[in-house]
């Protein structure tokens, strides 16, 4: 059968219809849970929909977690710019619902789910973890979301699966930090299947019990909490299960200062900073720095994936 | 008289007011910091999540920028021929001193809380830091050196000592594009802004070498042809 040009919808039609149709999906969330406390008037930021989930104490610190503001204000996003404050101004264009994920490679349960459908089985938690980022800061921040290792079981990873593969959206339109090619788009970030099967590993899809805001990573997230921050990929759109180690963005950029592996490690520094120490962002004691542990103090879960393992090679 | 009137203008209002707009980085950072410890409510002045990266770049920023400013002044004073501008050179290096010595204070006390075991290791193992300390110590003999008094008593050492600003804002602009992770976008701009400075005056010694060579040669053709000598060319 042959398909006319003129059957075809053009690109700015369907455009609109679906921007149309997303924001009417949005208009109803907004009234059906609009109703923010008064604390949350404050901040510039007002998270809307609450979820329902569970606090994890085992994998929960008990460190003051940093106020929304900070969370939400100085991030790390170069699809929104490269600035710290570019996040929070720029993620308005991102239009996370509807949303759905890719699953390809060696795996049994490939094809293309929808947000809901890829949630659906999972029960949330709540986990309050430390996030290091390389560039010597840190935050604590209370996540909602699910192991990515129950996830990961339920597509069926086959024998021949040694890396997990996690691919962010790319399209310029909603993410006007890809106009430029500081990095090589689309983001890419991966892990090694047994690091994807860590019960501290989580694919987050909230903070503070309600859903992730834009310049987190919304809809879906990697938060690997014992790696820099790099490593928790944002707004993922594909994942993939491979034989051979993936080419990771930050690796690819600068191979001499990000490894696949990133694993926090203060013996072993950036070649431009240390890494012995940290700015804990928002603390009384912001003027200071505090010494950074080894797997951001994850080791007693961690520890173990890299035995035998020169971290100052792989790192 | 009219002239007189312009100096007096240059002296007693756009220098102040100059000298405030210099000010004002310091000011806003002031605000911040104000603002930040709840000794005023500042919110417009906020520094951020991480107020010790934002005064740290503000400073540093700034004293880059005040770098470039006074390397500019020389250039936009012969291409627009505008004398007068000579009169805010010293105070644009003195600035750009003041900024840069504030970012080094401010890494030394604050960023590094004055380890000087880890701030001597950073100095040494840290490129970006190594250029960005020397650029310091290059400027500091010219700030030391920026009154009349020096200048007089220096006379051409003064002009010979003081074209350590060239080597260090080469410097300035190599740590900034160095401590960039992946968008040297911004750093670029100051390094062609530089690579502007610096070659308008390698083209301005170049036209004047070449125009000294020319009449050095008119002259001995004159000399030559009137001695009644063979006319040969002087060795280049």
């Amino acid at each position: 059968m042959r398909i006319r040009p003129s059957e075809i919808t053009p690109e700015p039609v369907y455009r609109s219809r679906r921007e149309f149709l997303a924001g009417i999906a949005g208009l109803g969330a907004a009234a059906a849970f609009a109703q923010p406390t008064s604390a949350e008037q404050v901040i510039n930021v007002t998270l809307i929909e609450r979820l329902q989930y569970q606090h994890n104490a085992r994998y929960s610190t008990t460190e003051a977690a940093n106020s929304l503001a900070d969370i939400t204000g100085y991030n790390n996003f170069y699809e929104f710019g490269t600035g710290k404050d570019d996040p929070a101004r720029n993620a308005g264009s991102l239009r996370p619902r509807p949303w759905s994920v890719v699953v390809d490679g060696e795996c049994e349960g490939k094809g293309r789910y929808t947000l809901e459908d890829l949630m659906k089985p999972h029960a949330l938690e709540e986990r309050i973890y430390r996030l290091r980022c390389v560039e010597a800061w840190s935050m604590v921040i209370p996540w909602v979301g699910f192991p990515l290792g129950d996830l990961v079981k339920r597509l069926k990873p086959t024998s021949r699966a040694k890396f997990v593969e996690f691919t962010t959206l790319m399209d310029p339109k909603q993410m006007p930090g890809q106009r430029s090619d500081v990095l090589d788009w689309p983001y890419v970030e991966a892990l090694r299947m047994d690091e994807a099967m860590n019960p501290l590993a989580i694919l987050a899809v909230g903070l503070y019990g309600k859903v992730l805001p834009n310049q987190n990573g919304a809809p879906l997230r990697l938060v690997v909490p014992w790696k820099y921050g790099f490593k928790n990929i944002k707004s993922i759109v594909r994942i993939r299960f491979t034989e051979s180690m993936p080419a990771t963005t930050w690796a690819l950029s600068a191979p001499r200062e990000y490894g696949f592996y990133a694993n926090v490690n203060p013996e072993v520094d950036h070649p431009r900073w240390s890494q012995k120490r940290e700015r804990r962002i928002g603390s009384d004691s912001f003027l200071s720095r505090q010494p950074t542990v080894k797997f951001n103090g994850y080791a007693a879960d961690v520890a173990s994936l890299y035995s035998g393992m020169d971290l100052a090679r792989n790192f | 008289m009219l002239k007189m009137n312009a100096n007096l203008a240059t002296r007693w209002i756009a220098k102040p007011l100059v000298f405030l707009l210099c000010l004002l980085p310091a000011g806003w950072l002031l605000a911040g910091l104000a603002d930040l410890t709840g000794f005023a409510h500042w919110p417009a002045a906020t520094l951020g999540a991480n107020p010790v990266e934002k005064i740290q770049d503000t400073l540093g920023i700034w004293g880059l920028r005040l770098l470039l400013a006074t390397l500019a002044v020389t250039p936009v004073r012969e291409v627009l021929g505008w004398p007068r501008l000579l009169l805010f050179r010293r105070m644009l290096g003195l600035y750009a001193f003041f900024y840069i010595s504030m970012h080094f204070l401010f890494y030394l006390f604050v960023d590094q809380s004055l380890d000087w075991r880890e701030l001597l290791k950073d100095i040494v193992k840290r490129p970006y830091i190594t250029v960005g300390f020397t650029a310091l110590l290059l400027l500091t003999p010219l700030a030391v050196t920026s009154t009349k008094r020096a200048m007089r008593r220096m006379g051409r050492r003064w002009q010979r000592l003081h074209r350590l600003i060239y080597p260090a804002a080469i410097l300035g602009c190599t740590h900034f594009y160095w401590q960039v992770k992946a968008d040297i976008r911004e750093p670029l701009i100051y390094v062609l802004v530089l690579a502007v400075l610096l070659g308008w005056r390698l083209y301005r010694h170049r036209r004047k070498a070449s125009r000294g060579r020319a009449e050095q040669d008119a002259r001995h053709y004159q000399q030559s042809a009137r001695a009644g000598l063979p006319v040969e060319p002087l060795p280049e």
